[in-house]
């Protein structure tokens, strides 16, 4: 059970951590995978090199699931993060030990459950507002750099630093898309999916609707059920990118290479099969099967047309309301055992604003979904509601 | 039973640009190897792929070249597959909506015209290089060729010959080097082309087996394997020598054979995707105009213009529109001299000579045309002798200068001043009588060797007539 991956024991002043998704070059980038162990990048992500400009020590890199799309850390190569029999977040007890801020990749929700679970903010940013050069690659096309903090101050102080344009990414937005934060006033529930949570969560999101009507937000309720489409859309459109992501891993180049070959073929199977975990095999095999040519068209391409639906569907939601609610996992624990494949069913609460690209923010153990570019909106709110909470 | 080939082509043609198509290493050929690489173009996690918009440019550029339909919002694909000269395991495409659709391309054989219908133009990047060693049993990459931009233009099958493939990749490269899209050089690697075969009887309309020979990079290995692959799918249908399997072959030129190599069970399959990192690049009226305005007129409409309104013959047309370096730089020089003739032999002789002497190839000729269109009306004016021209223009291959200036500056004028012509032709024939005394009984060629020594004397700067003139009134006269 490893916290830091790699520790900067030099740090001083305003300490964050990383999620050992985010290549620094001073210190070793895993991924949390046996194929990257020791692997020494050759740049700094912008985020690191943005935090740094603006006085951020780096304070370590935090264990993740391997390539990030676990539930919480359990799929590590170095071994998940627990206490007392349940699964314990890297970011919280980073800020724990002393960090101001954790910057980690959110691929399939990871960060934000650890969030809900462990009474932290964390921030999934407007995809394109946040460079994503220098992250590992998992699914290109939802991931963002989320931010993690004690309180939502902290969290929109980071964002302010680590977003903006980078001329390195193409998907980067232009900043002037990003502009003022207009105040969040009417947020509806979404009923569909908070069935089947359990009470603490139920009693959690209950607390924020009330905290939220004590700040003059008007609370409404409506189902969305459209929105349970997300999770399987994501798990199809994560799975293939993941699977082509880590096919550059075949122990050419750098990364682990297996003692025991004669071919070519055999160096690349050997390599891959002694390195990658077993949910991440499960992942890239269903990747593969949806990209294959006689399944594309039926799988993978109707997935992109779900992830369309599901924009226009938040568009006309936003016409009425500025933002929803909903958990962001369905328990307040998960055990130490768990089966990781529990994070493709786990991600119908992140997969909503992971597959249409939206910000959210989540607080007090709940998630608020914003409208693009609401980033700090959200985060304003949170920061009401919490010290209504004190 | 008479037969006939059916042949489609997909041609891959690295682009003259700078850099590399999503990352800011150089494109250019000939570095020592893994000189020309980064993060990116290694495939290592992390870096992300930013279009190089000039790319984008000469796809457009190509397909209108190639009269295809531009698509206004173009899109890059994954292709995946594991080889060790593709250091991310995937190139990125284009397979949903290639930047070219539709086209045509007319070639003219001994048969006359025949249009060949282009079915798209995609862009991509090359993979990288494997060097195999023998002797070590080792095989090293070089990713120096890795991103580096490319156009694939896949054709229809409508093509019946290897003598209509000839004229075909001939027609390409006249076209694309043309439009500056790429120097198309087979021998460099930057064209590229793989041939689809097929045989059926003659009328048929149903297509036959194909089978596909990648990566031929000769003309003349083409004509071979087109000529081999055709009898051999004869010699399978009439006497059932062997049962045809589509699949990939390679082409052995030194044996004369093609091999298998992959059938259809074996393939891989590339399961493309969109490429989520790079952003469907859109194509607004402005940026298609500006292309469109730049294109070339087409070698041979050019080549009509130079013989109707020049008045330049077949030949001096011919030579001229092999390159489009050659004819910009004919346009600017007639453009200052007005003289087309004397611009088309300066360029065709002349310069050819020069570039011929260092190896080189007159697409890179670079040589300022203003400039010789000045050398060229120093000469018509008689201010510079022809011989001391071909100096100054040896110098402006060197480098840029003002022929006038450079004239001036070497004492390549000629001289006016008929009083010192005609001292120094009296001093030449005085001390040459026996070619006086041979020219006087009849022997022309002795008042050319009087003629050399006096423009020898005068150093070339003198004009020819007055000379000639002087020579003969002063022996007359004797």
């Amino acid at each position: 059970m490893k916290l830091y991956i790699a520790k900067n024991e030099g740090a001083v002043g305003k300490r964050i951590a990383l999620d050992d998704m985010i290549l620094t070059k001073d210190l070793p980038t895993a991924a949390g995978s046996r194929m990257l162990d020791g692997y020494m990048s050759l740049f700094d992500a912008t985020v690191v090199e943005k935090a740094m400009a603006a006085g951020y020590a780096i304070d370590g890199k935090l264990n993740v699931g391997e390539f990030g799309i676990d539930l919480m850390g359990e799929t590590s190569y170095y071994g998940a993060i627990a206490t007392d029999g349940h699964l314990v977040s890297a970011a919280a007890a980073a800020i724990e030990d002393g960090a101001t801020a954790v910057l980690s990749l959110d691929v399939n929700g990871a960060p934000r459950r650890a969030a809900a679970q462990s009474g932290t903010v964390c921030v999934k940013p407007t995809y394109g507002t946040v460079s994503r050069f220098g992250t590992v690659p998992a699914a290109c096309s939802g991931e963002c750099v989320a931010v993690t903090a004690g309180t939502a101050a902290d969290c929109e102080a980071l964002l302010d630093v680590v977003a903006g344009y980078d001329a390195k990414d193409g998907t980067s937005l232009p900043d002037a898309l990003r502009g003022e934060a207009k105040p969040i006033r009417r947020v509806a529930v979404l009923t569909a999916l908070t069935d089947g949570v359990d009470a603490e969560t139920v009693a959690r999101i209950e607390a924020a609707k009330a905290a939220l009507s004590k700040n003059g937000i008007e609370v409404a309720k409506i189902d969305g059920g459209e929105l349970i489409a997300a999770r399987v859309a994501w798990n199809i459109l994560m799975s293939a990118e993941l699977c082509n992501n880590v096919s550059r891993y075949d122990g050419i180049k750098y990364g682990y290479r297996t003692p025991s070959y004669k071919t070519i073929d055999e160096l690349y199977t050997n390599s891959r099969t002694e390195a990658f975990g077993a949910f991440l095999k499960t992942v890239i095999l269903f990747g593969s099967e949806t990209l294959s040519t006689d399944t594309y068209m039926k799988v993978y391409d109707q997935a992109l047309r779900v992830r369309r639906v599901l924009v226009e569907y938040f568009k006309s939601l936003f016409e009425t309301v500025d933002a929803v609610l909903l958990p962001a996992c369905s328990t307040c624990a998960y055990e130490e055992n768990v089966d990781p494949e529990l994070a493709f069913t786990e991600n119908l609460y992140t997969a909503p604003a992971s597959v249409t690209g939206l910000p959210a923010v989540v607080f007090g153990g709940v998630q608020l979904i914003g409208d693009a570019f609401s980033d700090k909106a959200l985060l304003q709110l949170a920061d009401l509601c919490e010290k209504e909470g004190k | 039973m008479k037969y006939e080939t059916v042949i489609g082509l997909e041609v891959h043609i690295e682009m003259a640009t700078e850099s590399k198509i999503f990352c800011s290493c150089s494109a250019k050929f000939g570095a020592e190897q893994n000189e020309h690489v980064c993060p990116a173009c290694c495939g290592m996690p992390g870096m992300l792929p930013v279009v190089n918009r000039h790319v984008v440019d000469l796809g457009m550029n190509a397909g209108m070249m190639l009269n295809c339909h531009i698509n206004r919002t173009t899109t890059f694909d994954k292709k995946s597959y594991y080889y060790p000269d593709l250091p991310s395991s995937y190139q990125t495409t284009q397979w949903f909506a290639p930047v070219a659709v539709n086209g045509t391309v007319t070639i003219e054989t001994a048969n006359g015209k025949k249009d060949i219908r282009i079915k798209q133009i995609h862009m991509e990047e090359d993979a990288g290089k494997l060097v195999h060693d023998d002797w070590t049993d080792t095989t090293l990459v070089d990713f120096n060729r890795t991103s580096v931009p490319l156009i694939e233009i896949v054709s229809q099958p409508d093509l019946s010959s290897a003598e209509e493939v000839v004229a075909y990749l001939e027609r390409l490269r006249s076209l694309l080097r043309f439009a500056k899209v790429s120097e198309c050089r087979m021998e460099q690697g930057s064209m590229r082309c793989d041939v689809n075969l097929s045989v059926r009887p003659e009328g048929s309309d149903k297509l036959g087996v194909r089978t596909e020979m990648k990566n031929m990079n000769s003309l003349s290995a083409i004509v071979r394997a087109i000529e081999y692959e055709t009898a051999r799918h004869i010699d399978a249908l009439e006497n059932g020598t062997e049962e045809l399997v589509q699949e990939t072959r390679r082409w052995d030129d030194i044996k004369g054979k093609s091999f298998a190599m992959r059938n259809k069970e074996t393939a891989g399959d590339y399961r493309y995707f969109p490429d989520p990192n790079v952003m469907p690049v859109v194509i607004d009226d402005a940026w298609y105009d500006s292309i469109k305005a730049s294109l070339p007129e087409f070698p041979e409409v050019k080549r009509a213009r130079y013989i109707d309104a020049y008045g330049l013959s077949e030949y001096d047309a011919d030579m001229l529109t092999q390159s489009r370096a050659l004819c910009d730089c004919f346009e600017a020089a007639y453009a200052e001299c007005k003289n087309a003739k004397e611009a088309a032999n300066w360029l065709i002789s002349d310069c050819m000579n020069i570039l011929n002497k260092s190896q080189k190839t007159a697409d890179q000729l670079t040589l300022d045309g203003k400039a010789l269109g000045e050398l060229i009306l120093l000469v018509l004016d008689g201010k510079v002798g022809r011989g001391n021209a071909k100096k100054i223009l040896i110098a402006m291959f060197d480098e840029k200068l003002d022929p006038a200036k450079y004239a001036e500056e070497q004492g390549f004028i000629v001289s006016n001043d008929t009083g010192a012509i005609e001292a120094i032709v009296k001093t030449v024939v005085a001390a040459d009588p026996k070619s006086v005394a041979d020219y006087k009984n009849g022997k022309e060629k002795a008042l050319m060797a009087l003629f050399g020594k006096c423009m020898r004397e005068l150093k070339g700067n003198c004009d020819p007539q007055v000379l000639q003139k002087l020579l003969k009134d002063t022996i007359d006269s004797l």
